[in-house]
């Protein structure tokens, strides 16, 4: 073995380390990366319980998706939460970020209260926060209503406000995060930019839309696509704010995600699920796709 | 000492204009109401089931009984310590793993490797949920269902991991490497004693979010675990505040006892963890 090292050139002695390093890391990712991949693929076109032979049904698990209400009311429930959670969760983030980097007085303390919700556990804070949807004498939020006059709301009980009341805390717990990165941009921007437009007499308003928003375009797109593919595997909050977890009421709340854990674990419908799970997969590579294209378009 | 006519004097020898005083109040006032849920959530754990009611923020008797009883009463403790330990392997495994990848990829040129790069960087494009089912098999399989081992594996190293340490090592200089070399230190020794050292910001960036994203994980915990034995403090807090659906006061104050460690370690390292956010963020 020695023999063998000592005859090698020096690049080869390179690819010898290189290789010997990597080999460990190869296998895992052959076998809990790529495999299971394949793998995912295949059981999507068969029809198994886990516990009976597999059996192969070709497209059928696609077409039964075609047909399924309940799928396509949760697919539509998945885009309702990225709809709704990615323009609410930029526009907030971006104001807070926009004026926190024009104080300094306790910038840092004030930054902290915006970012804690981001490090916490999304389980723990679904129960606070459906404990503060309970109606009166229960719940804090219908205690707010009351106390000014206004009626109750069923928020997590009606499914009209349903998805709303759940997404409520997924825009709380990410705002913090989204905030840290365009402060960052923001930093990022020279000040000569803004001094020569101080000296051209541009008003505080034509600075935000010709300097700065431009000037920040990798960092909203870069939000962009992280914000959307977070909101379109929303789970946590969903699994523990509805009844049972199920995603109701009349499956109001019920995202993709949830479905497949369903179909997987609940019905042992290892098929459905997969063939669900390569809709997800197929919805973020798009998105991941054109992101790419718009980066590169600059 | 010249004083704009617009500024205000404040204590501490600070002045601002009235514009920065309310964009400061507003801001500050935000604040306050992003926290409002952990004020909420631990003023409640401190009352009595009779008290809940009673939406008063200090509590007129605070107690701290839910807490003992939380303790005396529920595995809070194992699942604890089941997060720690899983959280705390799986991130030790991906900052050696993933930094030594990170670093072969980036300092060694040998056939193969762009291949090996785009092979792991294609892994960032699949969601975990496509690969959770596949896991199962896998562990009912080889029987690491109800396992640490079950709930580690699949973390132990990651594509964004990789992708990340390369981008750092780039910055450590190729001369130094070969000086090392020269001297007769052993490949393993360079990178580990020269090159590690370097990039200690990415480290110590990689273990905040690795840690956390394991600490707060559910979806596959969920999945792997049956016995309430072997929950992770996510997985636990879910199935205890649905067997206590309406004690919301000890359903509270399992989320505090969930929440407050990472409050504690955000209030230690808030400077690293924001950094670690803009590096990891910016590079990612």
């Amino acid at each position: 073995m020695k023999r063998f090292y000592d005859r090698l050139t020096f690049q080869q002695k390179k690819a010898y380390w290189a290789w010997l390093f990597l080999a460990v890391p190869v296998a895992f990712f052959c076998f809990v990366r790529f495999y299971p991949t394949l793998n995912a693929m295949v059981i999507s076109f068969t029809d198994w319980n886990l516990l009976s032979p597999m059996k192969f049904v070709g497209f059928e698990n696609y077409q039964k998706m075609l047909t399924d209400k309940v799928f396509w009311k949760v697919f539509g429930n998945t885009f309702l939460y990225l709809i709704i959670g990615l323009p609410v969760t930029l526009l907030l983030s971006f104001a807070v970020a926009y004026y926190l980097d024009q104080i300094r007085f306790m910038h840092g303390f004030i930054r902290g209260l915006y970012f804690i919700p981001y490090l916490t556990t999304a389980v723990a804070m679904a129960w606070v926060w459906r404990w503060g949807y309970q109606p009166v004498p229960i719940g804090i939020l219908n205690q707010i209503l009351t106390d000014f006059g206004l009626p109750q709301q069923p928020f997590l009980r009606a499914p009209s406000q349903a998805l709303a009341s759940v997404l409520a805390p997924a825009i709380w717990a990410g705002l913090g995060f989204q905030v840290i990165i365009f402060l960052a941009g923001l930093r990022g921007i020279p000040d000569t930019y803004y001094e020569a437009a101080r000296i051209d007499g541009v008003g505080k308003w034509a600075t935000l839309w010709e300097i700065t928003l431009p000037l920040l375009r990798p960092t909203i797109l870069f939000l962009v696509v992280l914000t959307s593919i977070s909101l379109l595997r929303i789970f946590d909050q969903v699994y523990n704010m509805t009844v049972g977890g199920q995603g109701g009421p009349l499956n109001s709340t019920r995202p993709l995600v949830l479905n497949i854990y369903n179909s997987a674990f609940r019905d042992f419908d290892m098929g459905y699920a997969t063939a669900q799970t390569m809709v997800l997969f197929i919805v973020l590579l798009v998105i991941t796709m054109v992101q790419l294209r718009l980066m590169r378009a600059k | 000492m010249i004083q704009s006519s617009k500024t205000f004097p404040l204590p501490f020898g600070l002045s601002a204009s009235p514009g920065k005083i309310v964009i400061w109040t507003l801001l500050f006032l935000g604040g306050i109401v992003m926290i409002s849920p952990f004020i909420f959530m631990i003023s409640s754990s401190l009352k009595t089931a009779d008290q809940i009611y009673d939406l008063r923020l200090i509590p007129e008797r605070p107690t701290l009984a839910n807490y003992v009883d939380l303790f005396a009463n529920s595995p809070f403790l194992r699942w604890f310590w089941n997060s720690f330990i899983t959280s705390s392997i799986v991130t030790f495994s991906v900052l050696f793993f993933d930094s030594l990848i990170g670093y072969v990829l980036c300092k060694y040129n040998f056939r193969g490797r762009t291949f090996v790069f785009v092979a792991i960087l294609s892994t960032l494009m699949i969601p975990t949920e496509m690969l959770v089912i596949p896991w199962y098999v896998m562990s009912a399989n080889f029987g690491w269902i109800d396992t640490y081992w079950g709930i580690m594996f699949p973390g132990l190293m990651t594509g964004f991991g990789v992708f990340l340490m390369k981008q750092f090592f780039e910055s450590v200089p190729d001369e130094l490497l070969d000086a090392a070399r020269i001297d007769g230190l052993s490949e393993f020794r360079i990178w580990w004693e020269i090159a590690m050292p370097l990039v200690m910001p990415a480290l110590s960036a990689l273990a905040i979010f690795t840690f956390l994203g394991n600490w707060t994980a559910f979806l596959w915990p969920l999945i792997v675990t049956n016995s309430r034995e072997l929950y992770t403090v996510p997985v636990g807090l879910a199935s205890f505040a649905g067997e206590n659906l309406t004690r919301w006061e000890v359903v509270m104050t399992g989320a505090a006892v969930s929440t407050i460690p990472t409050l504690i370690v955000f209030i230690v390292l808030q400077k690293y963890i924001v950094r670690g956010v803009v590096l990891s963020g910016l590079k990612g």
